[in-house]
């Protein structure tokens, strides 16, 4: 871990094939399909965001609507700073893989991340050197998660893309491994190719 | 560019020995750069194979893409698609396999077992075709380069030359061409002495090409090894051929059997026919003189009944024998016979083309073709035989060489003449064919089966192709190498002098290089010569 990587949140729900966490500050939440890594033991675990949410702390209080007398939602937060508190934002991960020293690994690490655990986001040079196998490809389109599977895919390959050159041939890599991926299932690679621009 | 790297096509996807094997065209290959006919190696586990692309074809992962074709608008999305989700197959009949130590000497071998899934598939380079076809030596003579390559592909002559051969194709697809420098070939190597009945005067003194000047026959070229004998001495003076003997036949020449192959040309009935053995009986060799001057009504009335010849028959074998005597070069009796000297040249090794001159109706051809080969098909028989007796070396092979072949090997005639004969069985008497066609099919079957290698040019009636590919094993596959071909300078040749059938252009031939190559003898290096030094 990097003394420049940037902490954005911490476990708090964790098994092998993903976690959540909690985003330290109310809605700093990072972008779908952002890479985020968690330290464990000698490893950081990869995993790419799939859905974030913002809701009560408590389960059974259902926040109320506060601004009508506000001029902007901006002002409804500042006038109410206890809903900094009471509020939480949370984002839920796939692991993809991990980096153990220099190297990556485009599969699942042996555990799980503990909770508590930091989460951080991960580098352009992460990104990038991770980048250099679509593998993660595979995993990432076996999942189930909260939202569609098209969905999530296109927004990573969009996130990653955004740190590789446009000379670059990113786009062109991860198009033919989901066309391998997808062989039988043409009407899903083209709706992910179509998010691709 | 190494010219012994090899270029890696694809990899093996399915497959059988009989059916041939599917290869996966690779992502980087476009479909649109392999051919029909190319040569490719397969590098299997423990043994290499050698085949040829018979078939290419596009394929799908899922049958959506091509529901959806908007997508080829869009160039990310067809690029991405285009060798995942959308590729190219190819279909490769296996002929030859290269594998143990042991074969390693003994050459590539036929094609046994298949090689097993994701195989690389690679085009065949310059050493493959050497190792499979050989190199140019004084006996592998190149006939030209294997499709889309720059190697030589060559012939083993005296092979070629052991059993009866065909060259073939549609009128104008190069079959002169082709024959012209297979005769050069087996001149320069000295595998067989020719006899060229040279219906159209193409291969004696000078030839034509088309849309280009005239090129140079095969006396202008090996002037001491060639004569040029005519049978029409006037027109061979007026092209300026120097010719070597003017033919004449005598009537007495010529036997029923010649009158039989005769029969369609000269619109003979079946009794004519047979009425020639008769009148032959009766005659003997003065048989057609002594017929052309039965004018007495009388005496051959008399001569008709005892023979027990109807009168309408006679007079319709006397309207064909007198188109036969009224050939110019037929006389009731000549000074010096035709059939001796040619096989006085043959003997003394000399190669012989008989041009024909104006007599280019198929009446003389037949004729004078079936009469010389008669008699030197017996001298063959007669020569070789006693040299087995005796155990000397046999006689010189002879490749004699006919076109329009049809005309001799058709069903109905092919049983009776000489031709049919020397094409079935004169392989043992050292006397071949070369026969010339643009009509394969209707060439006699029997006859099809029994020439050893054949060179075809693009075919594109159905019978004909068949009747080419007839026998063959795989013969599917090369029927759609057979129809691709383009209609000049290109040709198949499979069979017997070739390990494996293979598409090529033919060399050059009417340049002042080609010249110089074709008459210059061969340098040769190899082994073969240094062993006949011992």
């Amino acid at each position: 871990m990097e003394a420049s990587d940037e902490r954005i949140g911490e476990v708090i729900e964790a098994s092998t094939g993903g976690f959540s966490a909690q985003c330290y500050q109310l809605y700093k939440l990072p972008a779908l399909g952002e890479l985020v890594k968690c330290r464990y033991q000698d490893v950081d675990i990869l995993a790419v965001t799939c859905n974030g949410s913002t809701s009560s702390l408590e389960p059974g209080r259902r926040p109320i609507a506060r601004g009508y007398e506000e001029a902007s939602e901006e002002d409804l937060y500042n006038n109410n700073p206890q809903l900094n508190q009471l509020l939480r934002s949370e984002f839920s991960t796939i692991v993809v893989g991990f980096k153990r020293g220099e190297s990556f690994y485009h599969y699942l690490p042996p555990q799980p991340v503990r909770l508590h655990s930091f989460v951080y986001r991960c580098s352009p040079d992460e990104v990038i050197s991770f980048g250099e196998s679509m593998e993660f490809l595979m995993l990432l389109s076996g999942v189930q998660c909260e939202v569609p599977i098209e969905e999530l895919i296109a927004a990573c390959l969009r996130v990653m893309g955004a740190f590789h050159s446009p000379e670059s041939d990113f786009n062109m890599r991860a198009g033919r491994k989901l066309a391998e991926i997808y062989s039988g299932d043409y009407q899903r690679l083209r709706a992910i190719l179509a998010r691709l621009k | 560019m190494d010219s012994y790297a090899h270029k890696k096509l694809g990899i093996v996807i399915a497959g059988s020995l009989n059916q041939g094997i599917q290869a996966r065209l690779d992502n980087d290959v476009s479909v649109e750069e392999i051919t029909v006919g190319n040569l490719v190696t397969i590098q299997g586990k423990s043994r290499r194979f050698f085949g040829m692309i018979n078939d290419i074809s596009l394929a799908v992962t899922d049958a959506g893409i091509l529901q959806s074709p908007s997508t080829a608008d869009d160039p990310f999305i067809s690029g991405i698609l285009s060798g995942t989700a959308t590729y190219g197959t190819m279909q490769v009949v296996p002929y030859l396999t290269l594998g143990s130590d042991e074969s390693l000497l003994e050459g590539p071998q036929p094609v046994k077992s298949i090689p097993s899934h994701f195989s690389p598939v690679m085009l065949a380079n310059e050493a493959d075709i050497e190792l499979v076809f050989g190199r140019e030596s004084k006996e592998n003579f190149s006939i030209g380069n294997p499709l889309d390559m720059e190697v030589k592909l060559c012939l083993d002559l005296p092979e070629f030359v052991r059993r009866s051969n065909g060259v073939f194709g549609k009128s104008g697809t190069g079959k002169t061409f082709l024959t012209r420098l297979l005769l050069a070939g087996i001149l320069q190597s000295g595998a067989a002495v020719n006899l060229v009945f040279d219906m159209h005067s193409e291969y004696g003194w000078k030839g034509t090409r088309e849309k280009a000047g005239p090129v140079k026959g095969l006396k202008q070229l090996f002037s001491s090894k060639v004569s040029v004998f005519t049978l029409d001495e006037q027109n061979s003076l007026d092209r300026g051929v120097s010719t070597d003997f003017v033919v004449n036949i005598g009537y007495d020449e010529i036997k029923p059997e010649d009158i039989t192959l005769l029969r369609q040309t000269l619109n003979l009935t079946d009794q004519a026919v047979s009425a020639t053995y008769q009148l032959q009986k009766r005659y003997g060799n003065r048989w057609i003189e002594e017929t052309m001057q039965l004018e007495d009504e009388e005496e051959s009335s008399e001569v008709l009944r005892s023979l027990n010849i109807h009168e309408a028959t006679f007079d319709n074998l006397k309207r064909g024998l007198r188109n036969i005597c009224n050939l110019p070069f037929t006389s009731p009796q000549v000074k010096e016979r035709a059939v001796d000297k040619v096989l006085e040249y043959l003997e003394n090794g000399k190669h012989v083309v008989l041009e024909f001159g104006r007599f280019r109706d198929i009446t003389a051809y037949i004729l004078v073709a079936n009469l010389l080969t008669r008699r030197i098909y017996e001298r063959y028989q007669y020569k070789t035989e006693r040299a087995m007796a005796e155990d000397r070396p046999q006689p010189k092979p002879l490749v004699i060489t006919i076109e329009e072949a049809h005309k001799f090997l058709n069903p109905a005639v092919a049983s009776q003449t000489i031709f049919g004969t020397i094409a079935r069985e004169m392989r043992k008497y050292n006397a071949t064919l070369l026969v010339i066609d643009q009509r394969p099919s209707g060439i006699d079957e029997e006859v099809m089966s029994q020439l050893g290698t054949k060179i075809t040019c693009l075919l594109d009636s159905e019978r004909d192709i068949d009747s080419v590919l007839a026998g063959m094993s795989g013969k599917s596959a090369l029927k759609s190498v057979l129809a691709k071909l383009a209609s000049r300078q290109q040709a198949l040749i499979f069979g017997h002098a070739v390990p494996m059938p293979v598409a090529f252009r033919p060399r050059d031939y009417g340049t002042p290089e080609s010249y110089k190559e074709l008459s210059s003898p061969q340098i040769d290096l190899g082994t073969d010569n240094l062993e006949d030094l011992w």
